[in-house]
């Protein structure tokens, strides 16, 4: 877990090549594309970008006209506000009108960690997985943030695309295959299932590695969709382990934990913990040193994992 | 102050057979609302002119192929005045006009606001206000990268303008020096709680339209030769985005609607019906409607 790579600009470089190929994409940004990294695909096709300028919302609903003249449009500005700011565009002009448009949101979770509460996103997960038709899907590496891209450029419809700001260890190589929808078994164990989503995947893995140092076997799992979700692979896990911990970096309310308790709470209850914020928001700080106090940490994974198995029959 | 178009470069002939449209387009949407128990008869009785010379005479479309890719775009970015667009979209051909009684029952195509996806001809969703200016915008935008002929044409209304978003798409519009995009403002002052005005005044409109860097035509939006008259002037201008700000009667046609943000979104009474319709079927032509 030594090697790390920004995942924002996997994306950007990896829009830009997708455009290449596709001459139908088309990407909006919103004053922020030396942070998005849609700079990559401005530069070399000048013609299909547009920014509009600090004006998410109506940028939301340019990409939705664009798409009803047949174009597959990248819309790029910060998680937060592409999912609250514009969260009635998404909701009537995306969802609803079920509008091929791909919201790509950057700067997911803690990761503008110095900038603070305001520019960290930790409820675009709950508010965008209310959304019927809307797919949802967060990225946990550089090589899957690229993968993403033509994946969510040919799905049939829109997608919710959470991205991150950070550096993050690599833990793909290029043969992984990304498919939506899709969960990926990333380590075996019988014990329980640490089901991770976004940078927390990696942390999980740390997570199993040091649970199997306590004579734990933990599976470990990636949820990368949240939206349509591999029921089948969750409560495979829940039946063939018997517990489960959710990590995510996001609320406990209404993302990943949640979308996994409605699960197996309907199906199969059984003992589950839920890593990720407590209700309530950050501060502004170092990334590594936020995710450590808001219980974000290979630690807190750990304990949430020996809590679970206190909790087991 | 904008230009006044005074006489209409249309045929008399034309105008009067769109006048009778209009008439019929007003009997359909109070019989609709009536017969829906809801719905919102003021403002699409305001529009109607400008509804029927879009669908009547400007708008290329083909009734039996309503995707067809290079058709105008029209988006009632006001879409409260769906049954309004409902009844053109029937007389024009695209469902029949029984199925208009349908209106707002379970399983109709003919949703409270409109639905992309359910009805035949309707461009985009809408309903709630302040998406279809910038919505139009795209629409442009893709016709520009496509090399497509279409023209879009977004039906705002005056209310809706309060909203922000309207400014977003407004200032992007100009940016792109989008030409092929015509928005009209149905200006009826009138809104859901009460005169625009005093709600919240928009004056002077057409200052903050021509400060945004659009070309701006103001006109009586029942006025059948004007309408078309400045529908054409907009496909000739070059380098900007055209507003039509229409000034209109609320709830027009309908003596006790005119006028009343009572009227914005109530249902008619069977009596109110039978009055509504023996004003509608006897007369237009005195009442105004002719260029």
């Amino acid at each position: 877990m030594t090697q790390r790579a920004s995942m924002r600009v996997a994306y950007g470089k990896a829009l830009a090549e997708c455009g290449a190929l596709n001459p139908e994409l088309v990407v909006l940004d919103a004053d922020v594309s030396a942070s998005t990294q849609s700079h990559y695909f401005a530069a070399r096709f000048p013609e299909r970008f547009f920014n509009l300028g600090v004006a998410e919302a109506g940028m939301v609903d340019v990409a939705v006209g664009l798409a009803l003249g047949g174009k597959v449009p990248f819309v790029n500005t910060f998680a937060f506000l592409l999912s609250l700011r514009a969260a009635e565009q998404v909701r009537t002009c995306v969802a609803y009108a079920q509008t091929n448009v791909k919201l790509a949101a950057g700067y997911g979770g803690l990761s503008d960690s110095y900038d603070g509460p305001t520019h960290h996103s930790i409820c675009d997960l709950a508010v965008m997985r209310a959304m019927p038709h809307l797919a949802v899907v967060v990225v946990a590496d550089a090589v899957e943030a690229r993968q993403a891209v033509p994946a969510v450029a040919e799905y049939a419809g829109p997608v919710y695309l959470r991205l991150s700001r950070a550096e993050v260890p690599v833990i793909f190589d290029e043969r992984h295959p990304f498919r939506i929808g899709e969960g990926v078994l990333l380590r075996q164990g019988s014990d329980l299932t640490l089901m991770g989503t976004g940078i927390m995947v990696a942390r999980c893995l740390e997570a199993a590695e040091e649970l199997a140092g306590q004579g734990i076997q933990a599976r470990v799992v990636e949820i990368h969709t949240l939206k349509p979700l591999d029921r089948a692979l969750i409560l495979q896990c829940a039946r063939e382990t018997g517990g489960l911990v959710t990590a995510e970096e996001h609320s406990i309310i209404g993302g990943l934990g949640s979308a996994v308790a409605e699960v197996v709470g309907e199906r199969l209850p059984l003992p589950l913990e839920r890593v990720g914020l407590q209700d309530c928001f950050a501060e502004t700080g170092g990334y590594n040193e936020l995710l450590a106090r808001y219980g974000l940490d290979v630690g807190h994974i750990v304990a949430a994992a020996r809590r679970v198995m206190k909790r087991m029959p | 102050m904008s230009r006044e178009i005074v006489v209409s470069f249309h045929p008399e002939s034309l105008v009067a057979e769109l006048v009778e449209k209009v008439r019929l387009l007003r009997i359909e949407v109070v019989k609709m609302i009536h017969q829906a128990g809801s719905g919102h008869p003021g403002g699409s009785l305001s529009a109607a002119e400008i509804v029927t010379a879009l669908y009547f005479h400007q708008l290329r479309l083909d009734p039996a192929h309503p995707d067809w890719p290079e058709r105008d775009r029209f988006i009632l970015s006001k879409g409260h005045a769906a049954p309004l667009l409902y009844a053109a979209l029937a007389h024009r051909g695209f469902f029949s006009r029984e199925e208009l009684a349908t209106l707002r029952q379970m399983d109709s195509r003919l949703q409270g606001h409109p639905d992309r996806l359910r009805t035949p001809g309707v461009d985009m969703t809408a309903g709630a206000l302040g998406h279809g200016l910038s919505i139009g915008v795209g629409l442009a935008l893709a016709a520009r990268l496509n090399d497509a002929p279409y023209r879009t044409y977004v039906l705002l209304g005056d209310g809706e303008i309060q909203a922000g978003v309207i400014w977003e798409g407004a200032m992007a519009a100009a940016k792109y020096r989008l030409d092929q995009l015509t928005a009209i403002l149905d200006y009826n002052d009138v809104q859901l709680d009460g005169p625009v005005h005093e709600i919240m005044p928009l004056e002077p409109v057409v200052d903050k339209w021509r400060a945004f860097n659009w070309h701006v035509m103001e006109i009586d939006g029942h006025n059948m030769g004007q309408i078309l008259d400045a529908l054409d002037e907009a496909e000739n201008i070059h380098g900007y985005p055209t507003i039509i700000v229409a000034h209109t009667t609320k709830g027009k046609g309908v003596s006790f609607m005119e006028n009343q943000s009572a009227w914005h979104g109530r249902a008619p009474s069977d009596e109110e019906l039978r009055l509504a319709l023996a004003e509608l079927e006897e007369e237009m032509g005195e009442r105004g409607g002719r260029s």
